[in-house]
């Protein structure tokens, strides 16, 4: 419980600030502090456990489906990391109370430092890989908002969002190197990945799943060649830098290294790609550091450099190199941020961190001068410092590490000049800053900082001294714990001392601080050399490939969404193609093994009708009317061999469907051209009838291949069960209002949703009506003629017994909901043609919308009413009853569902056609003149 | 008769691809519906080719018809004619806001029709 606690108190405390006012800042940076306060002395609590070797550890199963557990672990490890978290996240929230000006919004920042806290807490103490890479993700986006906290400025905002691209993306590659090693495993949990080192570092996907961890981790900690980010990422306020680039935000790449150690170290691979990358990282950061004019940059780089220097050690596959790069951690995050932290002093009190202006500032800050000279000291190693400690342990290593075989004294010597330069950057930091003469042309006199800015400077510098004097005291244990989590077999005792004799390291150490007094010395002259080389803005080099992506999409969007629905329609037709023909290459031969059915004359009659009426459709198409009579022909043909095939349900539903489509096109014919005037070029006519072709060719040929292979249907299913199970002997309509009634339910919901939507198209349309047809010939003003409306009239009664007839039938003989629905439209439709939309609408004085939605209703409600019963939604039931007249009668649920369908086609298809028709009948021109 | 079904059912969806290709949006739609006819027998003849089949159970016994794609074509066509009325009032929609039948939208010369 107290784990949750450690990483749900800091969460619990974003939230807190944001109670507090800006004004009252006292009490806001109280109630920020107090959080990680608590979760810190419940880590202490845990701590001796753990340095005895406990691994406290709390499961929730979250999502198992996906492997993904709130788990929490506390080993050494996670202990060494939440306790620079939370001890160097107080130290920042008591320095950015006073470092923030009154404009800036403090509540806020405190929130956004908590959140980053959290999640940076959860990656240390996350036992599940999933939940790791989601923390992951969170520093990632909480750093974000960090370093873009000044958001009213540009700087901020560009780094900001350089950091969340780089590490956002490393953040990705992150989670398909734990999918991978995941799948490896065959399992998420940290313990198992752990203890796994054999089978990972034998499965032929360790190589993809270490690049891919590498790339995340190496992303993060800002490693060669994705160091840019970092440098840019100063544009964020002090505390943030101090505390991102010193103790947390870079050292979760580190921690990873260290966390995943047991599992993917020990290979070639691992040996030569993190120790190579933190070297060059090494030498290239300090280089930079040493050429920076800016005090954050200087630290910067230098952080990168150190990062650089942890990383290569992890990348021996040696203990003692995992004991040296831990302890650099730690001595880092203490000397990185007490620096940090002073150059924002410095900033704060001289308006400028240009290492050009500022010199002798001792004489106006002497405090803050002592702070910076011990800490720095530590960062180039001097002796009796923690830092110096720690760099002598990565000089031994370097010098025992079996890379680079017969070349493997250039490991050292580079080390060697890295501590150089390290050296020299220390001591520029420090000289040109504090002495070397008088400050020149700054905006204020500088004044000695308060002591409460100090104080968190003081307490690191303290840190610092008392490690460098004393380590086995303090740091043995806790660096022990740590190093047993990131091994596979016990570590042995680190050995932990200031003096170790006169040796080799040592020797190098004394090389480094003289050689570095050598270069600071000499930096004019390297810095003369360094100005021949063009500088590069990484920063423009990165907008300027921004704008290029953005470029890019764009083109590509323009290009593939153009807004011509022709173009779309070829992409889907193209893919079409590709896919059906590419299975249809895959069988052997076209024909399988059914015998096929003999012909008789009639079919191929109907056959020969059915095609010619296709063909002439599509070629006939600019002349419309001839286009749309042609394609009822095919309609009635499709109606026809339905009832040929054995399928009366599907007869009778085309039949119907095919007189309404028509009426349909024929309203629509009349708001549009009557001709479609000539305008595809030919080679774009040549185009589509090669396509058309294909796809007629590959339809064909699917249909062929489907009808002479023999099929295992489902259907006997419905066959056996329909009359037991349904009550119903026509299986089609048992399917529709049985079986499968929660799909009906849907169809006649879409089919009332498009009469709604049609019913608001036709709302307020206005449309240009012709008084003559095509040709020039005024409308027949005779509108209603005489015959069809006196049949149509006797005709109506008839028709709605008709349609009754067939939907009480339906369940037992071809019929049912949506064929009585169609016949009662048809009927109602004849009305309408016969006699006009006035002389129909005063008798048929009702609204089409309601009784629609009320057939969706009344199938959705019988549906419900299953429930009543305990039974399944759309469970029915039936049974037999007598009906006076009528006689023996089945009745099932399923009929109040077909009523539903029914009310739904009749109420849905007089929408679509009443009101279309009403758009005809208002202001029509032959009436006008008729009146004029 | 297998192949002069496949043969039937291509070339239905061939004129009706042809049609949906067409840059006005009468055709387009009138090629939609043709699709979906070809579609719509491509469906049905998944279930064989019953020739003389008993349309319900306890009707004379002989073969029955797949009755499975018969229930999905069966609502296929109704919800086809939905979406034909759908899209052929959607071009007149557009035709009366935009002033063109083209599909792209674009204004291009009427028919000499339209301006008298």
């Amino acid at each position: 419980m107290s784990l949750l606690l450690i990483v749900l108190l800091p969460l619990l405390g974003s939230l807190l600030p944001l109670l507090g006012s800006n004004q009252r800042r006292h009490q806001c940076a109280l109630l920020t502090a107090a959080m990680p306060l608590i979760a810190l002395l419940v880590t202490l609590r845990e701590t001796p456990g753990v340095l005895a070797g406990e691994v406290p550890r709390l499961a929730f199963s979250w999502v198992p489906a996906l492997g993904l557990d709130l788990a929490l672990r506390l080993d050494g490890l996670s202990l060494l990391f939440v306790l620079l978290i939370l001890g160097i996240g107080l130290l920042i929230i008591l320095y950015a109370r006073h470092y923030l000006a009154e404009a800036d919004n403090m509540p806020r920042f405190y929130a956004y430092l908590m959140l980053f806290m959290t999640s940076m807490l959860g990656i240390v103490m996350a036992d599940n890989l999933i939940l790791l890479w989601m923390f992951w993700e969170l520093t990632s986006l909480s750093s974000f908002l960090l370093i873009g906290f000044w958001s009213h400025q540009s700087a901020p905002r560009k780094g900001a969002r350089m950091a969340l691209a780089v590490t956002g993306m490393g953040g990705l590659a992150l989670l398909a190197g734990f999918i991978l090693i995941g799948q490896i495993v065959g399992s998420f949990d940290m313990q198992t990945v752990l203890d796994s080192r054999d089978v990972i570092l034998a499965d032929p996907r360790y190589l993809p799943a270490l690049l891919l961890v590498l790339l995340g981790a190496f992303t993060k900690s800002a490693q060669f060649p994705f160091q840019f980010w970092l440098p840019q990422a100063m544009a964020a306020p002090t505390p943030v830098s101090a505390f991102l680039h010193s103790a947390t935000m870079v050292k979760a790449g580190v921690f990873l290294l260290a966390r995943l150690h047991p599992a993917l170290a020990g290979s070639q691979e691992w040996l030569y790609l993190v120790s190579l990358t933190g070297l060059v990282t090494m030498l290239y950061g300090a280089y930079f550091a040493l050429t920076k004019l800016d005090l954050k940059a200087i630290l910067a780089y230098s952080t990168v450099s150190h990062l650089g220097l942890i990383t290569m050690l992890f990348g021996f596959n040696s203990q003692m190199a995992l004991v040296a790069g831990l302890f650099h951690i730690l001595n880092h995050a203490t000397f990185k941020a007490a620096l940090f932290m002073t150059a924002g002093i410095v900033d704060h009190e001289c308006g400028t961190r240009d290492i050009r202006k500022l010199k002798g500032l001792w004489r106006y800050m002497p405090m803050t001068t002592a702070l910076a000279t011990i800490t720095a000291a530590s960062m180039a190693g001097f002796p009796l410092l923690n830092g110096f400690l720690s760099k002598e342990m990565m000089l031994t290593e370097s010098l025992e590490t079996p890379l680079l075989g017969g070349l493997a004294w250039l490991i050292p010597a580079l080390a060697t000049v890295a501590s150089i330069l390290s050296a020299a950057y220390a001591l520029r930091f420090v000289r040109n800053t504090f002495f070397d003469g008088k400050p020149r042309d700054l905006k204020k006199t500088p004044h000695e900082a308060p002591f409460l800015l100090r104080l968190p400077v003081l307490v690191l510098a303290i840190v610092c001294v008392v490690v460098g004097l004393f380590p086995a005291l303090t740091a043995t244990g806790l660096l022990t714990a740590a190093t047993d989590a990131a091994m596979t077999m016990p570590a042995p005792e680190p050995h932990l001392s200031i003096w170790h004799g006169f040796n080799l390291p040592l020797l190098m150490s004394t090389i480094a601080l003289l050689g570095g007094l050598l270069v600071y010395v000499l930096r004019q002259h390297l810095f003369a050399f360094h100005r021949q080389f063009a500088s590069r803005d990484s920063l423009a080099i990165f907008e300027n490939a921004v704008q290029r992506l953005v470029r890019f999409t764009q083109w590509a969007i323009d290009t593939l969404e153009n807004g011509s629905l022709q173009r779309y329609m070829l992409w889907v037709v193209i893919s079409a193609l590709v896919v059906a023909g590419m299975s249809l290459m895959g069988i052997e031969t076209l024909k399988g093994e059914l015998a096929t059915q003999e012909a008789s004359p009639l079919i191929i009659v109907g056959a020969v009708i059915t095609c010619f009426a296709g063909l002439a459709t599509a070629f006939l198409h600019r002349r419309r009317l001839i286009s749309l009579i042609m394609l009822s022909v095919v309609g009635l043909m499709a109606s026809l061999i339905f009832a040929r095939f054995s399928a009366p349900d599907l007869a009778l539903t085309q039949l119907a469907v095919e007189v309404v489509t028509v009426i349909l096109l024929m309203l629509a014919l009349f708001f549009l051209p009557q001709k479609t005037p000539k305008e595809s070029s030919a080679s774009r006519i040549v185009r589509d009838v090669l396509l058309a072709a294909g796809f007629g060719g590959v339809v064909a040929s699917l249909n062929y291949a489907l009808l002479t292979r023999p099929l295992n249907s489902i259907s006997d299913f419905f066959l056996e069960n329909s009359v037991p199970g349904g009550g119903g002997h026509n299986v089609v309509n048992v399917i529709l209002v049985d079986f499968r009634g929660f799909d009906t339910l849907g169809e006649i919901t879409v089919l009332c949703i498009a009469g709604i939507g049609i019913y608001k198209l036709l709302n307020r349309l206005r449309l240009f009506m012709p008084s003559s047809d095509s040709e020039g010939r005024p409308w027949s003003p005779d509108r209603y003629p005489m015959i069809l409306a006196s049949v149509s009239q006797s005709l109506l009664p008839m028709a709605l017994l008709v349609s009754v007839f067939i939907f009480l039938r339906g369940h037992n003989a071809p019929g049912g909901g949506f064929i009585a629905g169609l016949v009662t439209a048809v009927a109602l439709i004849l009305m309408y043609i016969a006699h006009g939309v006035e002389w129909a609408q005063q008798r048929l004085s009702f609204q089409y919308q309601p009784i629609a939605v009320a057939g969706v209703a009344i199938a959705a409600l019988t549906g419900v009413g299953s429930w009543a019963f305990g039974y399944p939604f759309l469970t029915s039931s039936f049974g037999h009853f007598h009906i006076p007249l009528i006689g023996d009668m089945e009745l099932a649920t399923a009929l109040l569902f077909d009523l539903g369908v029914y009310l739904t086609v009749v109420g849905a298809t007089l929408m679509i056609l009443a009101n279309l028709g009403k758009v005809t009948t208002s202001h029509r021109p032959s009436k006008q003149k008729e009146k004029a | 008769m297998e192949a002069l079904f496949a043969t039937t059912t291509g070339i239905l969806a061939a004129s009706g691809l042809y049609l949906a290709l067409r840059g006005r949006t009468f055709p387009v739609v009138v090629g939609l519906t043709l699709l979906s006819y070809a579609v719509n027998l491509f469906l049905f003849s998944t279930g064989g080719l019953t020739t003389d089949g008993s349309a319900v159970i306890g009707d004379g016994g002989g073969e029955y018809a797949d009755p499975l794609p018969q229930a999905l074509v069966l609502t296929a066509i109704v919800i086809g004619f939905a979406m034909t009325a759908f899209s052929v009032i959607l071009a007149m929609r557009v035709r009366g806001d935009v002033g063109s039948d083209h599909v792209n939208g674009n204004r291009v010369d009427e028919p000499r029709e339209d301006k008298s």
